[in-house]
């Protein structure tokens, strides 16, 4: 061996010195043949002739020796190297476009790429991921899988299972409003209420402090809280002392005891603080068995061993058995369902991602075959060149390693450049979706780097292998022979073009249809009606801290002065508070019961969704009164037991009878019952949901239960109406010095907000496809211009017989277009068999949508012909006499 | 002249230059001529086969070359067997051996 690695080092090195021996020794040996013929009677010069001739070829032995010599691959890549970078800058144009679509497909797969392994694959950072399930109640009807738990069921849960190593629940999203000290502006902020042992259980340990302990997670325990890394750094210049202090949340004190580490952001990256589950409104909830009643989420660790199909179905039966004990309270679930804490935390963006990782891989693969398409092009032109080479003892596979270094090169160059197209992308990406779970998490590591080495190496691959029919081959002495007017070849390579063109086309009509169907939804979504005026409303969370406001009073006159005080702004044109505007959210939905009919059989239960309001609020966002009236202005609290309901709930709980008069009970609402006073016109509580039945109790009625001390403001105006938030965050703070508004939005903006995701989705895909037609119509347009340049003779042959130039056209543009209308038949084809893989994306669209069917068709044909009637034109332009001069 | 060529077997040139090289060194033609001489006339190796074997076999240290005044009084690369090249003379003569052996016998027993 390392007589080996000399040689190689012989060679490398003293390269020249080798070259001159080889050349010396057949220099000799050519003399000695020719002295060897010249004794045998020849003459000198037919003497040479047949040494050369029995010597086969200087050039071609010398190739012979040079390919058996040791360290022959690193020196032939390295001169291909120097030699496809001089090709390469000699046709700059080519190696620019080239580049650049590489960098566009390559990028954009990177990004994506990304994105998709840090949020979707990567493991959560958390001690041994695997073990850690998300649980769920199922409710009792089955249409929820994964339902939220109630306290009292995760009690019993925790009591009784024997599958987890240990159970921890939390409620996801808290709002407080967190007091800064030296009358800073008060700000409200998201929490997280758990459980003691959430951290335990998911492994993780405060970087500070300490974190919850059994006896902080009880009623009668001092307040305390764990605060983020960010909201730490944000709000106390991470000074280590603020450990032991008291902060200020909702007019109450807490002790921080711990700052999680920068990295943790469980249940989200918005989360900024932790407080016991068990205090303040917790504890009550801790107790409840409605599933409902509090967003309720449970972790659990997997005990080594036990499978979570097993621990799941443990915790159905003591679920089950809660039920069977239960059957007065119809909404006690049957059972329990599980999933891996990953999936619960990004399955909602799976499918989304999923399907933009596709859309950018179609347009990584437009890309390759445009290149392809160049490739092929250039190989036309240069084909006397690898004739030549090929004649100079340039054997098939040099011939092929060149080619695949420089596609080699090409790719590499397009993939450092799609490197920081990737780059752009993701940081845009993240900064367009702070709200997407495990956002926090996106970042290039090594296995992206490892990617990118593997999509560039793919591409270098793709692009050589399904371009190097046309390169070298048979026919050598053809090719130096053969003069440009040759057909044949020509043909065989437009025939190449045109499959890969016909391919290009379709995947672009692929990306199109998906692209028409979300823009469709998006637009379907923009407009639904909402059952309300949303043009010039603005809104705006008040939330009353119940520690201070602890008397119904209290609550009852700061509503009435604010909604007084703004409704005499000017512009102000009507002005209305409730739970929350129609297209916010759910916000809850307990049961009920009509006591004027037959009682529900053991078990069934019926429950809408309940909103509390103001009287004027119907009157000032527009929702119509069918029937009946608002509820009494005057009466308040014990005094107004009214209720008001919606158009469907009528339909569906009171059909074919009057509901005005009757009386609805919910447990909410303390058992009392209230009067249906009104019925008004159905509002959707999501943008992308249909609208499901609503009850209405006054904001200033007497709810016992649940005291409504969270409240929308909405406002409506005859102008602009985002002028008057500054006027109404003065009323409040003349109120209620104390007192922040939060999430102040134009209804524009807060449908906005819902029907994100689908704009984003929307907006990506449509890019996408874009940028994938216009690839479409480059590689279109090449390949008709090549045709037409291979062409030029003949069509000036046709022109002298006689030939009209709408022939000409027609037969250029039919040329061109016949491969673009089959790639549209492939991709319609395609669409069919793949948009079905949307549908769950989709909103009041079907997946096989004629209408985006036909206008992508009809899209991509008149972009086809523009691409084929350009270069058309210019074959009209040819002149016979010149064209048959040509040569 | 005409170019009658036996299709040599894969790695019986090796052999072949080997035993050419057992007796003197020689250069690249004489080499040539003494294989076609001592096969015979059967084979006539092309150089475009011979030069490149005689590469490989240098860089593998089973020849050794150097340049000296040919007969002719004319500067020729001559080669000659190594100590490494005897030893692998032997082996490929035994292996060829054997599989003449194994050869004939498969023959005959059809």
């Amino acid at each position: 061996m390392p007589k080996r690695i000399l040689n190689l080092f012989r060679n490398l090195v003293r390269k020249r010195a080798v070259e001159q021996e080889l050349n010396d020794e057949l220099r000799s040996s050519l003399e000695i043949l020719t002295q060897e013929k010249m004794k045998g009677g020849l003459s000198q010069s037919e003497a040479r002739r047949e040494a050369l001739i029995e010597l086969g070829g200087v050039e071609q032995v010398k190739e012979e020796v040079r390919a058996a010599r040791a360290g022959r691959f690193l020196e032939d890549f390295a001169r291909d190297i120097r030699f496809a970078l001089r090709t390469l800058a000699k046709s700059p144009g080519f190696t620019a476009v080239a580049i650049l679509t590489l960098a566009l497909g390559i990028g954009a797969t990177t990004a994506l790429f990304t994105v998709v392994w840090s949020v979707l694959l990567k493991p959560l950072p958390f001690k041994d991921p695997g073990r850690l399930v998300a649980l769920y109640e199922r409710s009792p009807d089955g249409k929820v899988a994964y339902g939220s738990v109630a306290g009292g069921v995760f009690a019993e849960w925790k009591k009784q299972s024997r599958g987890f190593s240990s159970l921890a629940i939390l409620a996801p999203s808290v709002q407080h409003t967190f007091f800064g000290a030296g009358g800073a502006l008060p700000e409200v902020l998201r929490g997280a209420m758990v459980s003691w042992n959430l951290f335990p259980t998911l492994g993780v340990a405060p970087a500070l402090g300490r974190g919850f302990t059994a006896q902080d997670d009880q009623p009668s325990a001092n307040e305390t809280a764990v605060l983020s890394w960010g909201f730490w750094k944000r709000r106390f210049g991470g000074n280590r002392s603020i450990l032991g202090q008291t902060i200020n949340l909702d007019g109450q004190s807490y002790t921080v005891i711990g700052v999680m580490p920068s990295w943790f952001a469980y249940p989200d990256a918005s989360v900024e603080l932790w407080t016991p589950v068990s205090q303040g409104q917790g504890a009550k909830e801790m107790r409840s068995m409605d599933p409902s009643d509090f967003d309720f989420a449970v972790v659990g660790r997997l005990k080594p061993g036990v499978t979570e199909k097993a621990a799941t179905a443990q915790l159905s039966v003591i679920t089950k058995r809660l039920h069977d004990q239960h059957l007065d309270d119809p909404l006690v679930s049957k059972g329990a369902s599980s999933r891996p804490l990953l999936e619960a935390m990004v399955g909602n963006v799976k499918t989304p991602l999923f399907v933009l990782l596709a859309a950018t891989g179609c347009l990584l693969l437009i890309a390759c075959l445009n290149v392809t398409g160049l490739l092929v092009a250039r190989g036309a032109a240069r084909r006397r060149e690898m004739a030549i080479r090929s004649a100079l003892g340039g054997t098939r596979r040099r011939l092929f390693g060149q080619h695949l270094t420089e596609s080699l090169l090409l790719s590499a160059a397009g993939g450092g450049a799609g490197i920081l197209v990737a780059d752009a992308v993701v940081r845009w990406f993240v900064a367009a979706r702070p709200d997407m779970s495990r956002v926090d998490a996106i970042q290039m590591d090594v296995w992206v780097a490892v990617f990118v080495v593997l999509v560039i190496c793919g591409c270098a691959l793709f692009a050589c292998l399904a371009s190097s029919p046309s390169v070298g081959g048979s026919g050598t002495l053809a090719a130096l022979q053969e003069s440009s007017r040759s057909q044949s070849e020509g043909h065989g390579r437009a025939r190449l073009r045109k499959t890969l063109l016909t391919l290009e086309v379709g995947l672009t009509v692929i990306l199109l249809v998906g692209a028409g169907l979300l823009l469709r939804s998006y637009q379907r979504l923009r407009s639904t009606d909402l059952g309300c005026i949303t043009k010039n409303v603005l809104t705006m969370g008040i939330n009353l801290p119940p520690e201070k406001y602890t008397k119904d009073t209290q609550r009852v006159t700061f509503f009435k002065s604010l909604l007084e005080g703004v409704r005499a702004l000017p512009g102000v044109e009507g002005a209305g508070l409730v739970l929350a505007v129609p297209g916010q959210g759910f916000s809850g939905g307990p049961e009920f019961t009509i006591p004027e009919h037959p009682p529900l059989p053991f078990g069934k239960g019926q429950s809408a969704i309940i909103r509390w309001a103001d009287p004027g609020y119907f009157a000032a966002l527009g929702i119509p009164f069918l029937h009946g009236h608002t509820f009494d202005p005057d009466s308040q609290l014990e005094k107004s037991p009214e209720a008001i309901i919606s158009q469907s709930f009528a339909r569906q709980y009171f059909p074919g009878e009057d509901p005005i008069g009757k009386h609805l009970v919910t447990m909410l609402t303390g058992r009392r019952s209230f009067r249906i006073v009104g019925i008004v016109g159905d509002t959707r509580y999501l943008a992308s949901e249909p609208p499901r039945p609503i009850m209405y109790f006054s904001i200033y009625a007497d709810l016992f239960n649940r005291t409504p001390n969270m409240a929308a403001l909405a406002v409506h105006s005859s102008t602009d109406v985002t002028s008057l938030s500054i006027p109404i965050q003065r009323i409040v703070q003349r109120l209620d010095p104390e007192l922040a508004v939060s999430n102040i939005l134009t209804m524009n903006q807060l449908i906005g907000k819902s029907t994100r995701d689908v704009s984003f989705d929307a907006a990506l895909l449509v890019a996408f496809a874009v940028l994938s037609l216009t690839l479409a119509a480059v590689g279109l347009f090449g390949v008709v211009s090549y045709l037409v340049n291979q062409r030029t003779h003949e069509i000036g042959i046709r022109m002298a017989l006689g030939a009209q130039k709408s022939d000409v056209l027609r037969l250029v543009i039919g040329q061109g277009m016949a491969p673009a209308l089959a790639g549209l038949g492939f991709g319609i084809a395609g669409s069919l068999a793949l948009t079905r893989f949307l549908s769950s994306l989709l909103y009041g669209v079907k997946a096989t949508d004629p209408l985006t069917f036909v206008a992508v068709s009809l899209l991509l044909t008149a972009v086809a012909f523009v691409a084929c009637y350009i270069p058309a034109r210019r074959a009209t332009k040819v002149d016979p006499i010149v064209a048959l001069r040509y040569e | 002249m005409a170019q009658k060529r036996t299709d040599l077997l894969r790695g019986t040139l090796d052999l072949l230059v080997l035993k050419a090289l057992s007796l003197e060194p020689l250069h690249g033609v004489a080499i040539s001529r003494r294989i076609t001489q001592i096969t015979q006339g059967a084979f006539q190796v092309s150089f475009g086969s011979l030069f490149p074997s005689l590469h490989r076999m240098e860089e593998k240290g089973w020849v050794e070359a150097e340049w000296r005044s040919s007969d002719h009084n004319r500067r020729a690369k001559y080669y000659r067997l190594t100590r490494a090249g005897r030893t692998q003379l032997k082996v490929e003569e035994r292996q060829w051996n054997q599989v003449v052996k194994i050869m004939a016998a498969a023959v005959q027993s059809s």
